[in-house]
């Protein structure tokens, strides 16, 4: 991003909304701020049409807080609850065909590595369960076969959210949705171990209630996609409208399951990966 | 390689022409060879294959900076228009089947205003299982916002390639073009074929020329919308996407000066104030031609009329034309006649177009059918 795209031509400050003249003032863009700042700059998802309680919404506040190059991070995303937030975010990002998302990112990465080959351009997909795990599947595991590098971001609520509640391949064995009125017959995919196999330099499956850990799997996530290859991180983003709990108890849901051992927290770092994020700290002392 | 200079779109055009006896695939080789494309992406599928076999070639050689295959036609589609979106020059191919699996991407290529320019080589769509030429898929496509140019020849596929970066790219137009050419009977057929020098080349397309802006950090806008109109029910939501999809037809419509411009008017015409008129787009008009000439051979009146462009469709020309004929026969390679259709919906009397002869699954169109039709109208 060149600095001065991002400010007002003077004699417009009085007309421009609040919420720009924030982001100019006080957003994310070139400053290393990150979810401990939460509260202390102006976040580039300015509030959300989502539900009470989303944990969707939660996870997207605290990935987009993750970025550790957000003026040069190009998001994709794909349709969904997510697909609502996304007119809402201060970043360039696209919106195609439910389940195209990492064919579309991998034209995107290729494209701008062409167009800036010195210049870092992170290209990061985010999008639901349904979109990463059943519709667009073939095209997550060949954007990894590929190599792309590319960050691979679902945002797991178990559903299809959107569209009214319908079980999805994420879902829980036995769950009763729409869709599924006998209850899922086939267990949740297991993506991070097919990521893994498929070539991902870094597998990570994070929550919103560990804020610090997800920020993490974020960081190292984007900092492998663009020196080794594609990485791929699962955030748990319980649904209460779908699951039908209080909006209040989303956190306390996440920390259940992890507690019964239904939904752990995990990486997996390849050889390179470990490597580099030895190096990486190496160079900060 | 070739070491090349860029000059002006109408020096490359004009430029002093070599013939080459080569096959529609290669024809496209050569379009692509001076184009200035930045990227490509293939995906199997006959009578396609080839030409983005020789686009790969070209790739090698260095002619072009990125190319990949991809996993599907769909995932293809999807891959261009985000290295489209993203700002670079791209090309791609598909046919048929590949067509239809693609389809749902096509709209939102015209949606998105992405000047991605596509070859669809035609074919046949299953089921029965098909490989033969069949023009079918241009009756689906017909309404996806896209432009449609319709070669009859390598020549044509050659110099309509070529054109539509420049028709595609104007700013003004800025959606996509298909330059869709009958399978295996241009494609795997060897004809001359007049080819500017090869050290010419287009020039870059400038990314900042678009309408929207280009996804990449580096323009803006880059803010947040406040009560976004996506998914809402309110006036206002739905005025935003008709108004959005008016501009999309409205820049279709614009492409026409270009069209005219780079590849003459959307139609051409042989003895147009004929009685008997055969109208007709691809290698239909090659057979009609032939049927024409035997005709006239035999005192029938007849002229011919080769539309180019279908999307925008020429249709105050053809509703001219239509006025002073006493009969226009529309031979077709597809099953449901989508030409006639298209003529008959811009046409006074619609009783005086025979939406025929039309041969599909494969079978060549010999020019006695289209000669006995002009017998039976002139009768």
């Amino acid at each position: 991003m060149i600095k001065s795209m991002f400010q007002i031509s003077p004699g417009f400050e009085d007309i421009m909304p609040a919420e720009y003249l924030e982001l100019i003032e006080n957003g994310p863009f070139e400053k290393r701020v990150g979810v401990s700042d939460l509260g202390a700059f102006k976040e580039l998802l300015e509030e959300h049409p989502l539900c009470a309680g989303c944990g969707l919404a939660l996870s997207l506040r605290l990935i987009l807080a993750s970025l550790p190059n957000p003026e040069d991070t190009i998001i994709i995303g794909s349709t969904g609850c997510s697909a609502l937030a996304f007119p809402q975010v201060a970043l360039h990002n696209i919106h195609s065909l439910f389940g195209n998302q990492n064919a579309v990112a991998s034209g995107v990465k290729r494209a701008l590595n062409l167009r800036f080959p010195d210049k870092i351009k992170d290209v990061v997909v985010i999008a639901g369960d349904g979109a990463t795990a059943d519709i667009g599947l073939d095209m997550v595991l060949h954007s990894w076969f590929r190599q792309e590098k590319i960050t691979t971001i679902m945002l797991d609520n178990e559903a299809y959210a959107n569209t009214g509640g319908q079980e999805s391949g994420m879902s829980p064995k036995g769950t009763v949705l729409n869709m599924a009125p006998k209850g899922k017959t086939f267990s949740k995919v297991s993506i991070p171990e097919l990521a893994r196999e498929a070539g991902c330099a870094y597998v990570a499956s994070v929550n919103p209630a560990q804020p610090k850990k997800l920020e993490k799997a974020i960081v190292r996530g984007i900092l492998a996609a663009r020196e080794l290859g594609p990485t791929y991180i699962q955030v748990f983003s319980p649904c209460p409208t779908n699951y039908k709990f209080k909006p209040n108890e989303t956190i306390s849901k996440v920390r259940l399951r992890e507690k019964e051992g239904t939904y752990e927290t995990k990486e997996f770092l390849s050889t390179e990966a470990r490597e580099l994020f030895a190096r990486l700290e190496e160079e900060k002392k | 390689m070739i070491e090349q200079r860029v000059v002006e779109p109408l020096q490359l055009f004009n430029a002093k022409k070599e013939p080459q006896f080569i096959t529609g695939s290669e024809a496209v080789r050569e379009a692509i060879r001076r184009a200035n494309v930045e990227m490509a992406i293939s995906y199997p599928i006959t009578p396609q294959s080839e030409s983005m076999h020789l686009v790969g070639d070209l790739f090698a050689e260095g002619y072009i900076k990125e190319y990949f295959r991809g996993e599907n036609e769909f995932a293809v589609m999807s891959s261009i228009a985000g290295a489209s979106m993203a700002g670079v020059r791209v090309f791609t191919a598909t046919g048929g089947p590949g067509t239809l699996r693609a389809f749902e991407v096509f709209s939102t290529w015209a949606g998105a205003r992405l000047p991605i320019v596509c070859a669809f080589m035609t074919r046949g769509i299953n089921s029965p299982l098909t490989i033969q030429p069949d023009t079918i898929e241009m009756a689906f496509m017909l309404d996806t916002g896209i432009l449609m140019l319709h070669a009859e020849t390598a020549q044509d596929l050659h110099d309509m390639l070529l054109s539509s970066f420049m028709i595609a790219e104007q700013t003004e137009v800025h959606i996509p073009v298909g330059v869709f050419v009958d399978g295996f009977f241009v494609t795997h057929t060897r004809d001359k074929v007049n080819i500017a020098p090869a050290d010419m080349k287009l020039p870059p397309y400038d990314p900042y020329s678009s309408p929207v802006p280009v996804m990449d950090m580096e323009n803006v806008p880059f803010r947040q919308m406040r009560d976004p109109f996506v998914m809402k029910s309110n006036y206002v939501s739905y005025s935003a996407h008709a108004s959005w999809q008016q501009e999309v037809m409205a820049a279709a419509e614009r492409a026409r000066k270009y069209i005219n411009q780079y590849l003459g008017e959307l139609i051409e015409t042989e003895n147009p104030d004929a009685d008997i008129l055969l109208i007709g787009s691809g290698t239909a008009v090659s057979q009609s031609r032939e049927a024409m000439a035997i005709a006239r051979s035999e005192g029938f009146n007849v002229g011919l009329v080769k539309i180019k462009s279908v999307r925008p469709f020429p249709a105050q020309e053809i509703k001219e034309l239509v006025k002073h004929a006493k009969a226009v026969i529309v031979p077709e390679f597809n099953r449901v006649g989508w030409l006639a259709r298209e003529i008959k919906s811009v046409a006074e009397e619609t009783t005086k177009i025979v939406a025929g002869p039309r041969v599909y699954g494969g079978m060549t169109m010999p020019p006695e059918m289209i000669l006995d039709e002009i017998r039976r109208t002139s009768v």
